[in-house]
């Protein structure tokens, strides 16, 4: 399909990207002018990325709506875009989490025009990084994405705020240079073996390397995507980063930037490199069960409710990590949906943990207790997104888990049951958390003065709820979507291999319990 | 072949003339204008920059000779050209009003940036190691002059007594290898050298190594490369910051252009020799230079570090060898100018009459008193470290991209570990502009609107590069395929 000139894609990308351009324009005085802008572009995102979905035919897995255009031709380097099931929601949910990340930063006062600058650039970064399937243009939205974060922790940030912009560049970096080297060598190699330049992800595709080079450049990629993720024992900026960061960067963060590497694995470190993939997935199963051990103990001990959640993201995409290294099609399926649910759980969580100390200026839990009287609404949704992030049946973290674990445990089953033991420690830290703040007598004074939600609380959070119920009782018109892209995805993986390693998997799992 | 025969042909030496009647008009009409007429001259010298640059697209795909062929101008010798114009273009901007501020002599200013040019034009297109060795002194006794300019400045006069020093010693270096190669093979013609190096009967004598050898170490010398560099922090800092601007680009383009000419492409055949010292120079250079970067406290320090540092990754670009590195290395010094020049000429603007604002502390707050120069900043610290999609992350691409191509992917792993090092300092610049408080007061300094000019044309260059590359790169491809 030959491209055209502005795509419905390549729109998608520049909505955002003319906002900021305008908010630049805009004078810095007229605040609400600038929030007005913003908020216009990207409800406009969303809006256009409802007609990407109504355009989108559910039935093939392929890529669709694919944009191509040469962007350096002596290279073999492409403007290329597309889109296909997996992709495709979490491009919704990007667009969908940014008007209300916007909504929320209603409150931020200082620098104002810069802040809503890099707010929308950073979603076209993230948009770009999920739409591009030519390996360098991917990693151009990659790199992108993370300057306007890091603007956005360093300088809206809490008092460490420079301290974690910095360890997050530096971390994200690190993975993501190296990966850069494997790009160049994989496209080196696939031109001297068939005389082609190019970084089309879809050619590379078909590209089978030797054993040994995938597991160096599986390597190079993994590490990008595991620190990003964050995988567990590279996860140590995420704590900061979330802590510092402005309620709306925490939301994005945690709602959007982490399902990136999650993201990154299926789309590119799986498919290009099956071999690696498969002889290492064991040790991937085993660092995921590790980290989601890891992350609901640490969580537990928190006595900062944003820290804490912090801290819960690093078990919950464990989970996500177990469903995709499961390499099949429950796992996977349930992997893409856990990373849509933690977005809007977790991103929940952080909306109402700034809505909280917006109102106390504390995050401890401590300093709250018996809210439920004072704050009825507020106590209700937290009630709500807490239930949807241990997973309870009804609300969307069930579907997601449930899919997890079955996919995993006809690999793996000694790590799948010591994953379930997450679950419980899961629901014992946010319902500990929960009762303490939300329940008990209202014992500080300081307490007895504060506000309920407000109106535009309220509208932020209500589209988020909506969903989380949705997603929890009919997940059919999204696993239905994805499907067909899974089924794809994992026939690329098994491609050349005689069969399905799951036995050697669920060998080693056994071994290392 | 005609060597030996006087073949004077004028063509080829139209835009080197050029600059040095400006140089000459500029000098005399230094002596009979006024005081405060002497503003004209930077006009003058603008002019005579932009007729150059005409010339230079005037005579592009020319193929011509001069001088019994001691002498080319080429699509290569043509690029450098527009580089080292470029560059003295954006200096003598963000000069005009630095040079009033900090009193110095407006004609010998001019006069000396246009000579320093002069200088590098011949560099680039020099075919003999005698007109070579000619054009680089005609160079560097200019940029010695520059860098102590600022007379009553005992920080200039240091740097430039040790940049003397220093550059006495190299060419030292530089004097003895081109003695050894003409001891080895009867002439100092480049296209005769190379004829003898392709005969395959030919046995070299071993001082001919010797003597590639040592040219390297003078270039190395040239072009700041550890271990050879300790003269460059010192110096960049010392010389005034639009001369810093221009010797960290135009200087280093000049020697880059003699090194890719003489030795990547005629002394091609002796790559066996010169391939590993060079890749060896290429690691420590661009470590070192990273790594004592992070350590400075001045920017315009470490800029000097950094400009150490992406020498380094140049010469991977040298030791990948001819069919893989030419074009990356055109290409990245390219890059490297629009972001340094414009880094520099930012780092002008903070500074006020004698008074330097030069360290990360002076930068902070920068982000809202100063929006446009901050950014531009950010945009240059930014591509120095090789962010998509500016102008640097698409030189270090290519020079990676060589790397690997030619089958030395350590160095591309080496590469970009340097690159991940140099976001520390980089980003440092950024945190001080816009996540501290304090610095500079914010209308002290001065405004002065063709420093801004030069910003905005660095900024330009910048983002071309970085999104548009294509049509450059084929300008490199060109400009690398036409040596001969």
């Amino acid at each position: 399909m030959p491209g055209i000139a502005v795509g419905n894609l390549t729109l998608l990308l520049l909505i955002p990207v003319l906002g900021a351009a305008v908010v630049l324009l805009l004078p810095r005085q007229r605040t609400g002018a600038l929030f007005f802008v913003s908020l216009a572009a990207s409800a406009l995102g969303f809006i256009w990325s409802l007609k990407i979905l109504a355009d989108f035919d559910g039935a093939k897995g392929e890529m669709q709506l694919i944009e191509r255009i040469a962007w350096m031709p002596a290279f073999g380097i492409e403007y290329l875009l597309g889109i296909d099931g997996i992709s495709l929601f979490l491009v919704l949910l990007t667009t969908f989490l940014m008007p209300l990340a916007i909504l929320a930063s209603w409150t931020v006062k200082d620098k104002v025009k810069e802040y809503l600058f890099f707010m929308l650039l950073l979603e076209t970064g993230m948009l770009g990084a999920f739409v591009a399937l030519d390996l360098v243009l991917f990693y151009v939205f990659w790199e992108v994405m993370l300057v306007p974060m890091y603007f956005l922790i360093g300088v809206w940030g809490g008092p460490r705020r420079i301290y974690a912009a910095i360890k997050f560049v530096i971390f994200t970096m690190a993975g993501s240079l190296l990966m850069l080297v494997a790009i160049i060598y994989l496209a080196t190699r696939y031109a001297q073996e068939s005389q082609a330049v190019t970084f089309d992800l879809l050619r590379l595709y078909d590209f089978r390397l030797s054993a040994g080079e995938q597991m160096w450049l599986f390597l190079a990629f993994a590490l990008s995507f595991a620190i990003k993720v964050p995988m567990f024992p590279l996860h140590t900026w995420l704590p900061d980063a979330h802590v510092e960061a402005p309620t709306a960067g925490s939301v994005i963060l945690a709602g959007i930037l982490l399902k990136l590497g999650t993201y990154g694995f299926l789309r590119f470190a799986l498919p290009l490199f099956p071999d690696a993939a498969l002889a290492s997935a064991p040790y991937f199963v085993a660092l995921s069960v590790v980290g989601i051990i890891y992350g609901a103990a640490v969580a537990m001990m928190q006595a900062d409710i944003k820290k804490l959640v912090a801290y819960s993201s690093v078990s919950h995409l464990g989970f996500v990590m177990l469903g995709l290294f499961a390499l099949n099609m429950q796992g996977v399926q349930g992997g893409i949906y856990q990373m849509l649910n933690h977005g809007l759980s977790t991103g929940a969580l952080f909306l109402l943990v700034g809505m909280i100390y917006e109102r106390r200026h504390s995050r401890m839990i401590d300093d709250f207790g018996g809210l439920w009287r004072q704050l009825p609404v507020f106590s209700a949704v937290l009630m709500l997104v807490t239930f949807s992030s241990i997973g309870l049946p009804g609300l969307n973290g069930f579907v997601g888990e449930f899919l997890i674990l079955l996919g995993a445990f006809s690999v793996a089953p000694g790590w799948t049951a010591l994953a379930a033991t997450g679950l419980i420690l899961g629901a014992v830290y946010m319902l500990w958390m929960f009762r303490r703040v939300i329940f008990g007598p209202l014992t500080r004074p300081e307490n007895q003065k504060l506000q309920d939600l407000d109106a535009r609380e309220l509208v932020i959070l209500a589209p988020i709820v909506a969903l989380i119920i949705v997603m929890g009782v009919y997940p059919q018109p999204f696993l239905s979507r994805m499907k067909p892209s899974v089924d794809l995805t994992l026939k690329k993986i098994f491609a050349v291999h005689p069969a399905p390693s799951a036995a050697k998997a669920d060998e080693s799992g056994s071994d290392g319990r | 072949m005609k060597a030996g025969a006087m073949d004077v042909n004028p063509i080829p030496l139209l835009p080197a003339t050029q600059i040095l009647v400006t140089a000459l008009v500029v000098m005399l009409l230094d002596l009979v204008l006024k005081e405060q007429e002497k503003g004209l001259l930077a006009w003058i010298s603008l002019l005579g920059l932009a007729l150059c640059s005409g010339e230079t697209v005037f005579l592009w795909g020319s193929q011509e000779s001069a001088f019994g062929e001691s002498f080319y101008l080429d699509n290569f010798a043509l690029l450098f050209t527009q580089i080292f114009v470029g560059a003295a273009a954006l200096t003598i901007l963000s000069s005009i009003h630095y040079v009033r501020a900090a009193k110095i002599h407006e004609g010998e200013f001019y006069a000396m940036v246009l000579f320093a040019t002069l200088g590098m034009i011949l560099m680039a297109a020099a075919n003999d190691l005698m007109v070579f060795f000619l054009a680089l002194e005609t160079m560097s006794v200019a940029v010695y002059v520059l860098t102590g300019i600022e007379r009553r400045s005992g920080r200039s006069a240091e740097a430039a007594m040790k940049y003397f020093l220093t550059g006495a010693f190299a060419t030292g270096f530089l004097l003895y290898g081109i003695a050894l190669i003409y001891g080895a093979t009867g002439s100092t013609n480049l296209n005769q050298i190379a004829a003898y190096l392709l005969e395959p009967s030919a046995d070299w004598p071993y001082y001919l190594v010797g003597g590639a050898l040592l040219l390297l170490t003078g270039f190395a010398f040239k072009v700041g490369a550890v271990p050879f560099h300790f003269w460059v922090p010192d110096v960049y800092e010392g010389a005034p910051t639009p001369v810093t601007g221009l010797m960290s680009v135009a200087v280093k383009a000049a020697a880059f252009a003699a090194w890719a000419r003489i030795v990547l492409h005629k002394l091609s055949p002796l790559d066996a020799d010169w391939v590993f010292p060079v890749a060896v120079l290429a690691v420590a250079t661009m470590t070192l230079g990273n790594l004592l970067a992070i350590a400075q406290s001045s920017v315009k320090r470490m800029l000097a570090y950094s400009s150490i540092a992406h020498a380094g990754y140049l010469l991977i670009g040298v030791a990948v060898g001819e069919e893989w590195g030419g074009m990356p290395l055109l290409f990245y010094l390219l890059a490297y100018a629009s972001m340094t020049i414009g880094a520099f000429a930012v780092v002008t603007a903070l500074s006020e009459g004698e008074t330097a604002r030069e360290n990360y502390s002076d930068f902070a707050g920068l982000g809202f008193k100063r929006p446009f120069l901050a950014l531009a900043m950010a945009l240059f610290m930014l591509s120095l470290a090789g962010f998509p999609p500016l102008a640097g992350f698409a030189g270090k691409f290519y020079i990676f991209r060589s790397a690997v191509l030619s089958g030395n992917t350590p160095l591309a792993i080496i590469g970009v570990l340097n690159s991940l090092l140099s976001v520390v300092y980089y980003l440092r610049v950024v945190v001080a502009m816009y996540m501290e408080e304090g610095g500079a007061p914010g209308k002290s300094f001065a405004q002065s609107p063709y420093l801004y000019v030069a910003v905005g044309l660095a900024v330009a260059g910048t983002l071309y590069l970085g999104i548009l590359p294509a049509r450059t790169l084929e300008w490199s491809r060109v400009a690398f395929s036409s040596l001969d």
